[in-house]
């Protein structure tokens, strides 16, 4: 996308919103922003009708810090708490169905790949853990099976929390929920696992409690998509409203979960997408030098 | 692959020589996608509908169409193929049968999100108990899904209807999908003589700037649409947008009465309609209704035929004309609901008037025989 398309005719300035306006003049389009350079610029979530603590919408915000190509990035989401967000977030988003949404991507991506073929267009998925591991887990793996070009974020509150809280295959163990009313009688899915041994060239687990890992992990989910193979990231996004913690306490029991080894922080990365790993760090340490040169 | 030349939809449909071809149905739907521009084409296996997308595989294969694959279910295949439509793509992909009950929410979402994919639902019956033969009885539950159907009689307006089902599809005050239906087996699996223009002439491509949303492209302004958006909040603003919106997918199929005026010459050809006893029907059951019109014709009686080529919009106006004051209407229909004898019932002026009758279903076929009695009961 060029820039130009989101500026704004002189004769509507003086109408457009405050937050459109800030948008143009200082968004993220065609920058180059990470999650350090959160507070500098007007990002591209807009508020957030979410409940006060929500892990999901941290997660979400860092996500859309660390998109690598915002101009250029297409999100697929599922029914749940984070549908609600994206018509208040400035990217092109999709919501279809409840678990359709890597079938949806799969369709954007190939149709992008044929309209656009030498520009940069990423397709990323921001589903919810039961859009993901349950309700939508044939469409997730048969996208990484068919090595589909393209991102797919879990945001893991390991429940239905959009409907009330209800057990999902990302619940704990023993945890009591609606719909689990002697608690949970099996294990958390290990889709990690499932999304390396599904084909992902890139699979991580991460969470908002380490803002910088969680941009780094997700921009390398990106990068390496658009360039190798499907992949994966799972991030932890605690819900205070269903398990009745406090709001202020969303890090703090990410912290906890890791302390009691419950979660923990995760990366995999494929041949093939350590090799694009290093050649893009090289390109990065030449185009420096290169720059480095022409200084005075 | 042949060198093709984008040509009008009015030169490819009305003025291009058309050659004679001996085609299957199946035949005739990789004839229609080979001169549709067809960006991506997804597929899954059902029978009768398999051979149509093996066809369209080897269109793929050949050049003819851009992009192809299987998909994992035909729920996914139908969130697939909106995706691409989404994104800007023109957008084939086929089903039938249980086919068709696996993707069905979809279906609302692609008129609702206003997408221009055209489908071929190659009928069959459905579970349980399970069964593979003819019945149209899935035409029934896609009634009021939003998307325009279309049925065709034989291979020669399965061909004809599909190409012509993209142009009416992409109008931007249409936009909306087409669901272009042929009885399975006895269009898909039997051979008849076409008359089709030559490969060497395509539809021009789809226009993502036609349509009244946006692509999904990044290519126009990502609007966040509001600070307090509509979706899904209990207020009454919310609930007039959800409304609205509906009513906009209906007022967008009226919309395309004219197109299908224009392209298909009628949603509705008659026979002898001035005859006594009207025979109204659709799909193969029209071939059958004509045989029995002619037997019934020799021995002097008064029967004549209406074909309806459009179920949605459905020709309500024509119908209500072409009944009115007949001495009886008769409706055979290949499934056990009878769900075109409701919809006609429930337009005409005097639906006691309206006989629905004979039905086969499970797969067993209509001989012209049946309607022969049903008339002759009718006018004892």
């Amino acid at each position: 996308m060029s820039t130009r398309i989101v500026s704004i005719s002189p004769a509507f300035e003086d109408l457009m919103p405050n937050e459109y306006k800030e948008l143009v003049e200082n968004g993220p389009y065609g920058k180059d922003y990470k999650v350090t350079d959160l507070g500098k610029y007007k990002e591209l979530i807009e508020e957030h009708p979410l409940c006060a603590g929500c892990g999901l919408a941290l997660s979400l915000r860092l996500v859309l810090g660390s998109l690598p190509s915002p101009e250029d990035t297409v999100i697929v989401g599922s029914t749940g708490c984070s549908a609600l967000v994206f018509p208040q977030v400035g990217l092109h988003n999709v919501h279809s169905l409840f678990g359709n949404q890597n079938a949806v991507a799969s369709g954007i991506k190939r149709a992008l790949s044929l309209r656009f073929p030498d520009q940069v267009k990423d397709v990323v998925v921001v589903a919810g853990d039961g859009a993901t591991a349950d309700i939508g887990l044939d469409m997730v793996m048969q996208s990484w099976f068919r090595r589909e070009k393209i991102a797919t974020i879990m945001l893991d509150n390991e429940a239905y929390a959009n409907t009330g809280g209800q057990e999902s295959g990302m619940s704990m163990e023993g945890t009591v929920m609606n719909m689990a009313p002697k608690g949970k009688v099996f294990p958390k899915a290990d889709l990690p696992k499932v999304a390396e041994a599904s084909g992902c060239a890139y699979v991580a687990a991460a969470s908002p409690s380490r803002p910088g890992k969680l941009g780094k992990v997700v921009r390398r989910a990106i990068l390496i998509a658009r360039e190798v193979g499907p992949t994966y990231v799972q991030l932890l996004s605690p819900c205070p409203t269903n398990f009745k913690t406090k709001p202020s306490d969303t890090v703090v029991t990410i912290k906890t979960r890791e302390k009691e080894k419950s979660f923990k922080q995760y990366e995999y990365i494929s041949d093939d997408a350590r090799s694009f790993l290093s050649a893009l760090d090289e390109g990065k340490q030449s185009e420096g030098k290169k720059s480095e040169g022409k200084q005075p | 692959m042949l060198q093709q030349q984008v040509r009008s939809p009015e030169y490819l449909f009305f003025e291009a020589e058309k050659k004679k071809q001996f085609l299957s149905g199946s035949e005739a739907v990789r004839e229609a996608i080979r001169k549709a521009n067809v960006d991506v084409a997804i597929s899954y296996p059902i029978t009768p509908q398999s051979e149509s997308m093996h066809l369209v595989g080897d269109l793929f294969a050949e050049g003819y169409v851009k992009e192809y694959f299987r998909g994992e279910n035909e729920f996914a295949v139908m969130s697939s193929v909106a995706g691409a439509a989404m994104a800007g793509v023109r957008v084939f992909t086929a089903t039938g049968g249980p086919g068709t009950m696996r993707a069905f929410e979809m279906f609302p979402v692609w008129a609702g999100s206003r997408l221009p994919i055209v489908c071929a639902f190659l009928t069959r019956g459905i579970n349980s108990p399970l069964t593979i033969q003819p019945d149209t009885i899935e035409m029934a539950f896609l009634l009021e899904t939003g998307m325009l159907m279309l049925h065709a009689e034989t291979a020669q307006d399965l061909h004809d209807m599909l190409l012509k089902a993209f142009i009416v599809a992409e109008k931007t005050d249409v936009h909306l999908p087409v669901g272009v239906f042929a009885d399975g087996f006895f269009v898909t699996h039997t051979k008849e003589i076409l008359h089709i223009a030559d490969a060497d002439s395509k539809l021009p491509p789809y226009d993502p700037h036609c349509a009244p949303v946006p692509a999904m492209d990044m290519e126009s302004v990502p609007v966040r649409q509001m600070r307090d958006p509509f979706v899904m909040k209990s207020n009454f603003i919310s609930y007039a947008a959800h409304a609205s919106w509906q009513q906009e997918i209906e007022a967008a199929q009226e919309r395309s009465r004219k197109h299908l005026e224009r392209y298909l010459g009628g949603l509705v050809e008659t026979e002898h309609e001035d005859a006594e006893v009207l025979l109204i029907t659709s799909g193969t059951a029209v071939s059958q209704s004509r045989e029995a019109m002619a037997i019934c014709r020799k021995e002097g009686l008064s029967v004549g035929l209406v074909k309806i080529k459009s179920i949605r919009p459905f020709p309500s106006d024509e119908l209500r004309r072409l009944a009115a004051g007949k001495y009886a209407v008769i409706v055979p229909e290949l499934n056990r609901v009878g769900w075109l004898a409701k919809e006609i019932k429930a337009r005409v002026d005097d639906p006691r008037r309206v006989i629905g009758a004979p039905r086969v279903f499970g797969g067993m076929t209509m001989p012209a025989h049946l309607i022969v009695d049903e008339i002759r009961r009718v006018l004892q």
